[in-house]
């Protein structure tokens, strides 16, 4: 059901773990619905996004929208990263089935998330840039019980 | 190319070598319409009639109470739907629970919006298992039908049948119990369970897909669900499909000789694969019932992670398991099942169900759980949940 480069980035995800103090960090989606995102970005004095990393807590999809996100924002200047769409990762997939379509949605929100973290941790405004509607607090969907 | 695994016999098993030998006459040289006067009619027709006598006795029944269905989920459909269009005089509630399978659930909601039938979906415990005071509660003088699965198919709990079948029959109310998981797996007899109807399926127990049955004991007043020809005692029309009903007798005569023994080997591996999950994956539990469970259903989840990544990575293994993660039923919910029990979404989404079939052995449960411990390792390592659980873990 998935395209081979779906299943590569689901087999071989680019980019995976955290950065620590990174310069934006964004969280979405919800445990509820099997989906959770979060992007970590690096991101220089010249607005460039240096790294990029991700953890992803979901289905094939969600893991393979997550890596190719993270790799179509490294190396591109915080606007341009802004315009990493959900299309665009989509169709560096080689598209995914339609059922499937929200995680590359989530995807696109993460660095969303992320961005806004950073504009605001450094009191600045990004054009074009929301504020993430699914954005969670860090650890706020982390109550588990233990087993 | 890696050997394959097939841990998802509650899906679907292999169709049984002998039972395919058996049903080839049917598709070639013994073509014949039952219903026909002519010899070679007479052989399609005589066929029939051997496999329902073997069905019928393995359930305690009379062959003339067993009818053949195209599946387990059409024998479901007519039960709920005959016996309320039957009974809708006498009262217009049913009681089933909220695990059910679809076939149940989704007939019992067509029969509340079109036929403004009440039905009571019960509670079940941690377990899964059915509050047998709450069925008392909820029984009122209009209840005419009571349907219970006799055992799950996603957590395998077997339900307190007998218990259930001496309330019905007590107040007077039918009772239909859908043991598509349970026939050829326990012994069953409905007499002594005070079962009226029971759906089963061939598909489930090394037979061939399409072909199920359901038990109506005699005097039931139940309708015909499929209108047309005079097939199965005028109560269900459509050519026989012959084929399939001489590989359902010959799959349930297989399954009944060998249950004792194949069910004991069954369960002793099923509780070796659930010791070592439990002993070595952290964080992890079993959903389901311990010891009223199916001999060879094993369903846990793996706390942190997504069970269709799960499903994913288990399959470039070449391990065929399922899991009730919102990704694999369509929709975004997690299994019923699974939320029924009390399990928190994200613990559902990371459920695994293995089901033993009777090629399993010891050596696949092992490497099984080998390859389990790599990918959970994996996938908790991607995990933010996990993460965060980690975090919290050293603060505190």
């Amino acid at each position: 059901m998935y395209s081979e480069k779906v299943m590569d980035h689901f087999q071989n995800p680019r980019n995976v773990g955290e950065i620590e103090n990174a310069s934006g960090v964004g969280t979405v989606g919800n445990a509820k619905c099997g989906d959770i995102m979060r992007i970590y970005l690096d991101i220089g004095e010249d607005q460039v996004v240096n790294d990029c990393k991700f953890k992803t807590f979901g289905c094939g999809a969600a893991v393979a929208t997550s890596s190719m996100a993270t790799e179509l924002v490294k190396g591109k200047t915080v606007q341009e990263a802004l315009e990493v769409t959900n299309k665009a990762v989509m169709d560096a997939l080689d598209g995914l089935p339609p059922v499937k379509v929200h995680c590359s949605l989530l995807a696109e929100e993460a660095i969303h998330a992320a961005l806004w973290d950073y504009a605001e941790k450094n009191h600045i405004k990004i054009e074009g840039l929301e504020k993430p509607k699914s954005d969670i607090h860090e650890g706020e969907e982390a109550e588990e019980e233990e087993y | 190319m890696k050997k394959m695994i097939y841990l998802d016999n509650a899906a679907t098993t292999k169709t049984a070598p002998e039972v395919v030998e058996a049903m080839l006459p049917y598709l070639s040289e013994n073509y014949g319409n039952p219903s026909s006067v002519y010899g070679l009619a007479g052989t399609s027709k005589e066929a029939v009639a051997q496999a329902r006598e073997t069905i019928g006795g393995i359930l305690g029944a009379d062959a003339k109470e067993i009818y053949f269905t195209g599946s387990g989920t059409e024998a479901d459909n007519w039960a709920l739907v005959g016996a309320y269009e039957a009974y809708k005089e006498k009262g217009d509630h049913i009681i089933t629970t909220k695990i059910e399978h679809h076939a149940i659930l989704h007939t019992c909601e067509y029969l509340e919006k079109t036929r403004k039938a009440r039905v009571t979906y019960l509670d079940v415990d941690e377990n899964g298992i059915v509050d047998l005071e709450g069925l008392e509660r909820a029984i009122t003088p209009e209840t005419i039908l009571i349907s219970v699965m006799y055992a799950n198919n996603e957590i395998g709990t077997i339900q307190p049948i007998r218990e259930i079948g001496m309330i019905a029959r007590e107040h007077g109310i039918l009772f239909h119990t859908d043991a598509v998981q349970a026939f050829g797996q326990l012994p069953i007899d409905v007499d002594a369970d005070n079962i009226d109807m029971l759906s089963s399926s061939a598909h489930k127990i090394n037979g061939p897909k399409g072909i199920g049955s359901l038990y109506i004991r005699k005097g039931l007043k139940l309708r015909s669900f499929i209108h047309g020809g005079a097939q199965e005692r005028k109560r269900r029309a459509g050519t026989e499909n012959v084929a399939g009903i001489v590989g359902y007798g010959c799959a349930a005569k297989r399954a009944a000789d060998t249950m004792e023994e194949r069910t004991k080997r069954e369960q002793s591996l099923r509780d070796h694969l659930i010791r070592r999950i439990m002993k070595e994956i952290p964080y992890v539990r079993l959903n389901g019932d311990p010891v009223k469970r199916l001999p060879n259903n094993v369903n846990v989840s793996l706390q942190f992670i997504e069970g269709e990544s799960l499903l994913i990575m288990m399959d470039m293994e070449g391990i065929c398991v399922s899991s009730g993660s919102a990704c694999t039923s369509g929709s975004l919910d997690p299994s019923h099942v699974l939320l029924a029990i009390g399990l928190p979404h994200e613990i559902a989404h990371g459920s695994l169900r293995f089901t033993l079939g009777e090629d399993t052995t010891k050596e696949d449960l092992d490497h099984v759980v080998d390859r389990l411990k790599g990918i959970v390792e994996h996938l908790r390592a991607m995990s933010p949940l996990y993460e965060d659980f980690v975090k919290k873990g050293k603060k505190a």
